[in-house]
């Protein structure tokens, strides 16, 4: 089976060449931010935008020309704050969200980024108006950045989905809730990082880093959480002893790789291409054509492959699956092989979108959570579901509140399901007494 | 290598703001988790709300600080009502999941850009310990104690007001755990079905607790606030939440003193390690590490210990094997 | 003796109100204490409990018993308050008692002890016996900041956890923590405790479960002597004998419904009763099977008591018998 998962891997790493060598790569002459202001079809000229980086500092000014139009160059990729000075809007124009006069948006590799400000004729329209006034070009650019969001939440759904699988599979066979599995994903994408730096190139980096991950994470199993179940150590204090080698994991990347965002040595920057109306890089459509593919194949082996259905049945009833005649320690750490493994390769992509710094697997850990329960503890499929259904809020809920909110709105929401249905939404519900 | 510096340095952080801070965090935590077995991950939340009422209260509405102090403490009751209405009724872990996310909430409300001119977004707050210090009874100027630490008279009067609240929460505790009341946590920490079929109303008491342990939890945030003077959005983050664990533990949970001591104890070493390391690096002792690497590896440290302290003394310097909540289940 | 006429009175009454009761199921008695009206329960596709009508006879004590399965746990589960049930209601001392939670039916009167024993082994003998007490006004979070105002009280609890610790001989371990008791002693401390709380109807899911054969008659002796007192029994059993022995009349279960009813003597010779038992074949009143069982537990316990007295919780896998419950 070991060698099962490893020819899995490697199957997965040609698969990654293959997509990717399909598409052409082009390099980027820069990244910056974009926009057309326009009120009622008509462009609006005249008003100051400006950028400043996440830590306040300004970055650059500009000013709309004649078509409405501005550009604001920004030095690197990362997250910028976008203002619009609402002084200097022309007479009777004003914000139609007097709230989102700042917007927070997120630069990728090579992409000018558009960003809209709603306006709106009148200065006390504001309050009220939520877009049934809105003019066909209005509308039509209301629906580009639906899909577009959908587009990109569906991104951020399956990299969320292919950490949760994991930790969703072991939280159901070994009852351990995971914190440290965001650290896994750190792991992975920094593996593959020690090998890129090292002169492979990330197509031979990337599978080799998920290979070595399906070892620690046996290894991990094997002397490590393997030994405390033996000891009979309780799971509330196997989730802070988790939590302890999280931080002790965090800050050893810390150490290792310094505090700064290091990309990697191929695909970091690559220009975007518009599909319909979505605007993407080929990079995240193949991140999520792998992601897609890696999904199904962990599903359909769980559904039909000995060693899934073992799974399965472990994660139901463990003492059942054992006087049954499973050999329930090899398919806990099958299943920590796989999960990390699968950790590994959700790090490298997410590392190859933005990035790798040594909190970037702590930033998912609490919406892998959300996934997780947000579908039902321990149950795989409702991992998966609950995962594409937390990115696809995130990102589409930024169509109603400010971005910078958009996690707020995702937990809270987790919040208020667990609250109508604490099982989740596919889990089963528990007896009582 | 100045060993007077490094000895100095961690007596002064034994007994200094941060141990008080996270004496009080823990105490709360203790309520929680050593007593009645709550696992409660959004004590950050806590501290954030006591911080963040005070700062907004004063500097950003101009009202009057005691005001401040009691919009804090009744925002603790609120929170601890908001998480446990409907987490309390659920299985363990599913507190564990919403308290964390709660404490993320806070932190992402209380930094985001749009509510910049309430809570000052990411550079979060300043100005408004003024009427707290302007009660400083200390004169200005240094105050040794002992011959090695030392403390200005601002530090004096937070640390002063702060070791008497931490005094103060450890009496209250003791009582509670004494009487019947702390009697029906400590079964419900082992069994609530148990606790329900003889006539106690469990979700009350589950709610009393977090209530109890939040509010010590802003009683923390008060003193964070002051004796910062600022207030900041990401001091209060989840990890502020594991390393108050790691001082129950360490100390010993369901211990009165356990919090204190493990807090006393939890900056006292990781600031001898911390200043130990930097003043060997600066003079040229250890060569293969740099300064800046020296934090890294104090929360290395941090979580190494966390994790050996529960395989090999989940009961903590003070706890008794017999009485822990960890592995009641 | 007068104490031993006592005994007498209390069984001979208790009896004699059964003598002329017709044998069907949900027949009314003279002075229910319980009345219980169509309770379902279903668990997905399954129905758990289904009970059209039955009635428990106050100053009795009545066996519930049924094949594995039967619903007889998850019965007493939506009773208590510890489950909800889809439907049906029922009523104690005239009271209804459908909706109640768990805590409130206990202080109402209607006290139940688990199949798998709740000592609160972190807590010791005396502290779990104290805890049973109702009405303590330490238990009000601002009244225990004062020791003063509940001192009292708790001398006086304390008084009578003694006295109850003394009646079942568990005085000598009351220090100790719960953990460190046998599984027959903790059975023991589970009933004594429920006692603190003064029930009227005390319901005991199968007190004799895992109990080691020496412990056996005293636990025997304890349940008649709560009709003495005038108490109403309401309890699960595996063990026919124990049925047989203390048992003034006995509700059978199986499938979910109330089969037959009668006086212990005839209703073992019932042929509802004996078609059930026999159609859930896998768990006849006392298989060869399942008195093996009984007895590597009862030898277990007697190892561990011998053995590791002052070990934490040596006994939890004696106490283990869990009903593969209907899922």
């Amino acid at each position: 089976m070991r060698r099962a998962v490893i020819a899995f891997t490697a199957f997965l790493g040609g698969l990654i060449f293959l997509l990717a060598s399909s598409t052409t790569m082009a390099w980027a002459d820069g990244e910056g931010l974009k926009g057309t202001l326009r009120n009622q079809g008509q462009p609006v000229n005249g008003v100051k935008i400006s950028v400043a980086d996440e830590g306040n500092a300004p970055v650059a000014d500009a000013t709309t020309d004649a078509k409405g139009e501005w550009k604001i160059p920004v030095p690197k990729a990362g997250t910028y704050k976008v203002t619009l000075d609402q002084t200097s809007l022309p007479q009777g124009v004003s914000l139609k969200f007097k709230d989102r006069a700042t917007l927070t948006v997120q630069v990728f590799e090579g992409n000018e980024r558009n960003v809209l400000f709603a306006l709106t004729s009148g200065n006390a329209g504001g309050e009220n108006g939520t877009g049934t006034d809105a003019t066909p070009s209005e509308s039509s650019q209301y629906w580009t950045r639906v899909a577009q969001l959908g587009f990109e939440g569906l991104s951020l759904g399956l990299v969320i989905a292919l950490g949760a699988v994991g930790l969703s599979l072991i939280f159901g066979t070994t009852g351990l809730t995971n914190f440290a599995h965001g650290e896994l994903l750190t792991m992975g994408a920094f593996i593959a990082l020690i090998f890129n730096t090292a002169g492979l190139h990330l197509l031979i980096a990337a599978p080799l880093a998920v290979i070595v991950s399906a070892g620690i994470g046996y290894a991990q199993d094997r002397w490590f959480w393997g030994v405390l179940r033996k000891r009979k150590t309780g799971v509330i204090s196997m989730m802070i002893i988790s939590i302890g080698l999280a931080i002790f994991l965090r800050y050893l990347f810390l150490f290792l790789f310094g505090g700064s965002g290091r990309p990697y040595e191929q695909y970091v920057a690559q220009e975007g291409i518009a599909i319909g109306p979505i605007f993407a890089t080929p990079k995240s459509l193949v991140a999520m054509g792998i992601e897609i593919v890696v999904l199904i194949a962990v599903g359909l082996a769980l559904l039909y492959t000995r060693i899934g259905k073992a799974t399965r049945a472990v994660a139901d009833n463990p003492a059942l699956a054992a006087s049954s005649g499973i050999n329930v320690d090899r398919v806990v750490r099958i299943v920590w092989a796989a999960g990390t493994a699968i950790a590994a390769l959700a790090g490298i992509l997410l590392g190859m979108q933005q990035n790798l710094t040594y909190q970037m697997g702590l930033q998912v850990l609490l919406l892998m959570f959300a996934g997780v329960t947000l579908g039902g503890l321990g149950t795989a499929f409702g991992a998966l579901v609950g995962s594409l259904i937390v990115g696809l809020f995130i990102q589409l809920s930024t169509l109603w509140i400010p971005p910078e909110m958009k996690t707020v709105g995702a937990l809270a929401v987790l919040i208020v399901v667990l609250m109508v249905r604490p099982q989740g939404i596919l889990g089963r519900r528990e007896r009582i007494g | 290598m100045d060993w007077t510096l490094i000895f100095s340095r961690a007596v002064e952080s034994g007994i200094g703001t941060e141990a008080v801070i996270y004496a009080l965090a823990a105490i709360g935590l203790n309520v929680h988790f050593g007593y009645t077995g709550l696992l409660n991950f959004g004590q950050a939340a806590f501290l954030a709300v006591g911080a963040y009422a005070i700062a907004v209260t004063v500097s950003t509405f101009g009202l009057p600080f005691f005001l401040g102090v009691g919009i804090g403490l009744l925002l603790a009751v609120v929170l601890a009502l908001l998480l446990g209405i409907p987490t309390l009724r659920l299985r363990a872990d599913y507190l564990a999941i919403v308290t964390i996310a709660a404490a993320e909430i806070v932190r992402l409300v209380v930094r985001s850009v749009a509510l910049e001119e309430t809570f000052g977004g990411t550079d979060g707050i300043q100005a408004f310990s003024d009427s707290f210090y302007g009660l400083n009874p200390y004169p200005a100027g240094q105050y040794n104690l002992g011959s090695i630490i030392g403390f200005d008279e601002r530090t004096m009067w937070v640390l002063t007001v702060g070791w008497v609240l931490v005094a103060a929460s450890c009496f209250v505790i003791y009582l509670l755990m004494k009487s019947p009341w702390g009697r029906v946590l400590k079964a419900i920490r082992e069994d609530e079905d148990a606790v329900r079929s003889l006539g106690k109303n469990v979700f009350s008491y589950k709610m009393q607790s977090l209530v109890l342990g939040g509010v010590i939890g802003s009683l923390a945030g008060f003193i964070f606030a002051l004796s910062r003077s600022a207030v900041q959005p990401d001091l209060f983050s989840t990890e502020l939440t594991f390393y108050a664990y790691t001082v129950l533990i360490l100390g010993g949970a369901a211990r009165i003193l356990g919090p204190v001591v493990g807090s006393a104890i939890f900056w006292a070493l990781l600031v001898l390690i911390s200043t130990g390391l930097e003043e060997a690096v600066n003079s040229g002792v250890i060569t293969f590490i740099t300064v800046n690497q020296v934090g890294p590896i104090r929360f290395m440290l941090v979580g190494l210990g966390l994790i050996l302290l529960l395989i090999f003394r989940p009961q903590g310097i003070f706890g008794d094997k017999r009485e822990i909540a960890l592995d009641a289940r | 003796m007068h104490a031993d006429e006592a005994v007498a009175n209390r069984k001979d009454g208790a009896q004699a109100v059964f003598a002329g009761l017709a044998t069907e199921p949900g027949v009314a008695k003279p002075d229910p204490i319980l009345v219980v009206d169509n309770v379902v329960r279903r668990f997905g596709g399954l129905t758990a409990v289904d009970v059209a009508h039955v009635e428990i006879q106050r100053g009795s004590i009545t066996a519930l018993i049924g094949p594995n399965g039967a619903g007889k746990t998850t019965f007493f589960n939506q009773l208590t308050g510890f489950d909800n049930a889809d439907s049906g209601e029922w009523t104690f001392n005239g009271r209804r008692m459908n909706g109640v939670s768990a805590h409130k039916v206990a202080r109402l009167g209607m006290v139940r002890t688990f199949q798998l024993t709740k000592a609160l082994s972190k807590l010791t003998v005396l502290e779990n016996m104290r805890l049973g007490a109702q009405n303590q006004l330490g238990e009000s979070f601002l009244r225990a900041l004062i020791p003063s105002l509940w001192r009292k009280q708790e001398d006086e609890i304390t008084e009578r956890a003694e006295e109850l610790l003394q009646r079942f001989k568990l005085d000598a371990k009351r220090g100790d923590f719960a953990g460190s008791l046998s599984g027959g002693q903790r059975k023991l401390l589970e009933m004594a405790r429920a006692l603190m709380v003064k029930p009227e109807l005390v319901m005991l899911d199968e007190p004799m479960a895992g109990v080691n054969p020496a412990l056996t008659q005293s636990l025997l002796g304890h349940v008649k002597d709560l009709r003495q007192q005038g108490m109403t029994v309401l309890f699960v059993e595996h063990d026919m004998d124990m049925v047989r022995d203390i048992s003034d009349w006995v509700i059978v279960m199986a499938q979910g419904k109330v089969i037959a009813e009668g006086p212990p003597d005839t209703i073992m010779s019932d042929d509802r009763v004996i078609d059930a038992y026999l159609g859930a074949h896998h768990d006849a009143p006392l298989s060869a099977e399942e008195e093996e069982r009984q007895l590597a537990e009862a030898e277990a316990a007697l190892v561990a008591e011998a053995g590791l007295a002052s070990g934490a919780g040596p006994n939890e896998t004696v106490t283990t018998r869990k009903e593969p419950v209907d899922e």
